[in-house]
This record gives structure tokens, sequence and C-alpha cells, in this order.
């Protein structure tokens, strides 16, 4: 009986605390939401009265618009590669067993290792001898590096999960490997490789540290936000912050209805 | 047979039609080409560039310079503290996330998914917001009346701290609690049942259960504090040094390659004692 008081009164501390934790976590994103309505001409808070004017200059300004494109194009063509190279390079760890299968392995998990600045600059070298710095591509090819160790995560533990035998009782029909492939695997693992493909594109979507070094002029997103915090912080960059969560919110929510959940602990 | 000629046919082996694999490797080998040249080959020479041009000064300077020990002493402290805090925070949250009634799961999974999906530099800026001369916490002090003048926040390494724990908390937590989720509860059951008071139920059962978790939490945030540059660049202001914004320093201010490349060396070779330390610690626990 007492111990069963003391328990509950665990239970209640824990709560307590665990709520201090999470209003830490949630709370500063919703500071952001009043600053991308405010009247004032600063940064003030509270904000002195409502108005849509951080909005306005966010889309008359031809350079914030013109990143925003950037990133998306950016972030398409990562998702694209990423998922692409991801998927059959996960098809043949998961699948083979050949001599040097698991420095393959560690090559492919290497990026998310490497601190992310070492990639940039040494990318940036790259890129200044061959003159790709600023071109969107060349930022492509650098998030696609960072991209695939997330996708051969994704698609791999989905590949695992499924029973090889169903695409030999296929073939044992009378169906060619790759019809196999296309028409027993692949729809199985559509999901995984749907959420893959999503957290392809926001891994790039956000991406700054790669972006600030290879994007020359041809800003991108974070690369535009990273350097207006620096240079003038004015509530615009709280309404393209609103506009953000919204995009990542809506990516997530697609991807949990048609992949197999942006839930990272599952 | 020369070590070549055994490589040759090692390779002969590897792609040619004997081999059953063959279909696999030739699969892997588009994504393996791609990030060797886009990434394993640039990386290592970048980080090998002094030894390239014929000296190993940068990495003495690196090693041995008052300031840049300093600076390493510093990352490191940083990334320790952002691990114990996240270990401090998370650890309980996870807990909660386990046991909590499936309401109180649901918000809690909000509370940390939401953050984690948003961009790090829209925390950073919520933080500007927050710590700022003119922000929530100094208008607020102000205008109750507690202090008079605007109390400087940000550009401190606590700013900075608070800034990381934010964000890589979410990175301790989600493996504690897939360890937490599979542990069996008739263990704790038991170790009620022969009498063990609840902290040594916790201390001797628990805990111990979960330390595969807590070690690849751990790990992974302290990785990522370590090469951690958005934050420290932002909320440190210049004044809170840690590697990676000295990295680009010497790449973009003062040009020097060389040196950047010895100093991410450094930090890649801490980097990876980190990493070969935990997986040491887990063997057996297979991830990758």
């Amino acid at each position: 009986m007492v111990n069963r008081r003391r328990r509950s009164g665990f239970r209640i501390l824990l709560a307590i605390y665990c709520g201090f934790v999470f209003f830490f976590l949630v709370a500063p994103l919703f500071v952001v939401f009043p600053i991308s309505f405010s009247a004032a001409r600063y940064l003030t808070f509270p904000p002195p009265g409502f108005s849509w004017q951080w909005y306005l200059s966010y889309i008359n300004d031809p350079a914030w618009i013109q990143a925003t494109i950037t990133s998306i194009k950016v972030a398409l063509g990562t998702t694209v590669l990423a998922t692409l190279l991801g998927t059959m390079v996960a098809f043949s760890l998961v699948r083979g067993s050949y001599p040097g299968r698991s420095w393959v392995d560690r090559l492919v998990a290497a990026p998310i290792i490497v601190p992310n600045i070492i990639i940039a600059v040494a990318l940036y070298g790259v890129f200044a001898r061959f003159q790709l710095v600023g071109a969107w591509y060349g930022v492509m090819l650098g998030h696609t590096v960072y991209a695939i160790p997330f996708v051969v995560l994704v698609v791999g533990a989905g590949l695992r999960t499924f029973d090889q035998n169903q695409e030999l009782a296929a073939m044992g029909l009378g169906a060619s490997r790759l019809e196999a492939v296309w028409h027993v695997t692949l729809p199985q693992i559509r999901p995984a490789i749907i959420s893959a493909a999503f957290l392809a594109f926001i891994t790039s979507f956000d991406e700054l540290i790669i972006a600030l070094f290879t994007s020359g002029t041809n800003a991108t997103l974070p690369k535009k936000m990273f350097e207006n915090i620096i240079f003038e912080i004015d509530p615009t960059i709280a309404a393209v912050s609103v506009l953000q969560i919204l995009l990542v919110g809506i990516v997530v929510t697609l991807a949990a209805r048609f992949g197999v959940g942006m839930n990272p602990i599952r | 047979m020369t070590a070549s000629a055994g490589l040759a046919a090692s390779f002969r082996y590897t792609f040619g039609r004997g081999n059953p694999n063959r279909r696999q490797v030739l699969l892997g080998l588009p994504t393996v080409l791609f990030l060797l040249f886009l990434f394993a080959i640039p990386v290592a020479r970048f980080m090998l560039l002094p030894i390239a041009d014929g000296t190993i000064e940068p990495y003495v300077k690196a090693l041995t310079g008052e300031l840049f020990l300093l600076v390493i002493w510093n990352t490191f402290k940083i990334a320790a503290y952002v691990t114990l805090f996240s270990f401090l925070l998370g650890y309980p949250v996870a807990y909660f996330l386990t046991v909590a009634p499936p309401v109180w799961r649901l918000i809690g999974f909000f509370c940390v998914l939401i953050p984690f999906w948003t961009s790090i530099l829209v925390r950073t800026y919520a933080w500007l917001v927050i710590l700022g001369r003119r922000g929530i916490i100094n208008e607020t002090l102000l205008s109750a009346g507690i202090i008079e003048t605007p109390l400087a926040m940000l550009h401190s390494t606590p700013a900075v701290l608070l800034g990381m724990v934010h964000v890589l908390m979410p990175f301790f937590i989600f493996p504690v609690y897939s360890v937490m989720q599979r542990i069996d509860t008739n263990l704790i059951s038991a170790a009620r049942g022969l009498g063990a008071p609840d902290w040594r139920v916790f201390l001797s059962v628990y805990l111990p259960l979960t330390l595969p978790g807590v070690l690849s939490g751990a790990t992974l945030v302290f990785i990522l504090s370590m090469g951690f540059f958005i934050t420290p660049a932002l909320l440190g202001g210049g004044r809170v040094t840690m590697i990676s914004v000295l990295i680009e320093q010497y790449v973009n201010t003062f040009l020097d390659w060389q040196f950047a490349g010895a100093l991410s060396a450094v930090l890649l070779a801490v980097t990876l004692i980190a990493y070969g330390l935990m997986k040491w610690a887990m063997k057996g626990d297979k991830k990758w």
C-alpha cells in the first residue's frame, strides 16, 4: 500500500519533469509564429500589432524567392538521385555476400559519421577545381552524398523484412528476375522507399553547411536564412520559418500517409 | 603469387560471371563509385593536403598550438556537456514515453518529433528571439522591473549549450526509447518480488538493460556535437569557438587550406575514436 502510494508519487514527479522538458522542446517553435505577424519594424516581443508585412516582404523579395526555388530544385534532384543510388546499394548490401561487402557497408554509413563541415569543405575544394561552385546540381551532388545513408537505413530495414522466396516463386511461375522484382518485391517495399524519398527531400531542404560552401552566389533557402540572421536580423526570417515549418509538416504528414511513417523511433 | 596478382584474381572473381553474387556487386557499384569520388577521396585528399605538400607542420601546429588545444578542449567539453544534459533530460522522457497512457504518449511524441522535423536554423533563430538583447526574457524582466538593463545572454557557452541540447536531445531519446520498449517487464517484477527496493531495481536491473540504447544515443549526440557548426556559429557569436567554426574560418577568412585540413583530421580522429569505443562497448549488438 505504502509502496503503491510512493510509486504514484513518483509518476507525478516524472510527469511534471517531462512536462518541463516537453515545454523546453516545443516552446521555442511557437515563439516564431507571433513574431512573423508582428507590426513592428524590428525584432521585438510581444509584437505591438498584427500585420502581414513580413510575409509580403518575403514574397516581394526576388532573392528570397530565388533561394526558395533553388532549394526546391536541389531537394527534388537529391530525392531522385539518393533514392535511386540508396535503394540499389541497399539491395546489394542486404542480399549480397561478396568480399568487401563490410567495406561497402562502412563506406555507405560514413557520411553520417564524418562531420558535415569536413564533407562540405572537401567538396568545396573539388567543386572549385571543376568550377561547379554556385551550380545547383553541385549542391545536389553534395546533398546526395549526405542523404544516401538515410535511404539505405530505411530501405534496408524494409528489405530485411521481405521474404525473398516470394520472388523465387514468381520466377518459378515464369517471371523473369526483373519482372519478379518489379511486380513482387518493389510493391511490398514501396512504403519504405517512399519514406526514404521524403527523408532525402527533408535532409536536403534543411541542409545548411554543404550549401554554405558549395552554393556560391546561388544561395539555397537555409543559406539565405543563415546570412539573414548574421547580417540583418529582421522578422522576414520568422515568416520564412513559419512557411518552412508548414512545408515540412506537410511533407511529414504525406510521408506518414504513404510511407512507413516518419517516426524514427519505430 | 605476388600480392597484385592476388588482388587481380580476387577482382576478376568478384566481377566475373563465376561469382553467384555478381548481380549484387554490379547493383552496388554505382553508389560505391559515387561515394568514392564525391566523398571518400575528396575528404581524404583534404585532410592529407599538408602531406601532399610535403609537410607535417600543420598537424603539429594543430596538436601543440596553445590556442588550438584550447579550442579542441573546449569543443570536447561542450560535446560532453551536451551529451550529459541529453541524458539527464532525455532518459526520463524516454521512460515516460514507454509507460505513459496512450493519450499522453501521443502528446509526448508530438513534442519530441515536431522540433525534430523543424529546421535547425529555425530553432536557432527562435533562441535568438528568446535570449536576445530585446528578446522575450529581457523584455519580460525589464517590464516587470526585475532588472534595469538587459542581460547579455547570447554569445556565451550556456546559450550554445541550450541551443545544442535542444537540437540534439531527440537523437538520444530515440535509441533509448526503442530499447526500453523491448525490455521484459517480468524482470522488473521478479526483482521486486525478490524484495529489491525501487532504487535497487532501477540501478541493478533497469539501467543496465537500457545501457545499449544509452550508449548508442550518447555516442550519436557526442559525435554530432563535436562537429556542430550552426548553433555555435550563431548563438556563440564568435566568442564560443568550436573546431568546426575554426575550420570554416581557416577556409573562408585565412584561406589556409592546409591547416583547415589538419584541424579536420583531428576532428575526424576524435569522432572515430568515440564511434570505435561505442562499437567496442556494444559488441554483438549489431545495427548496421
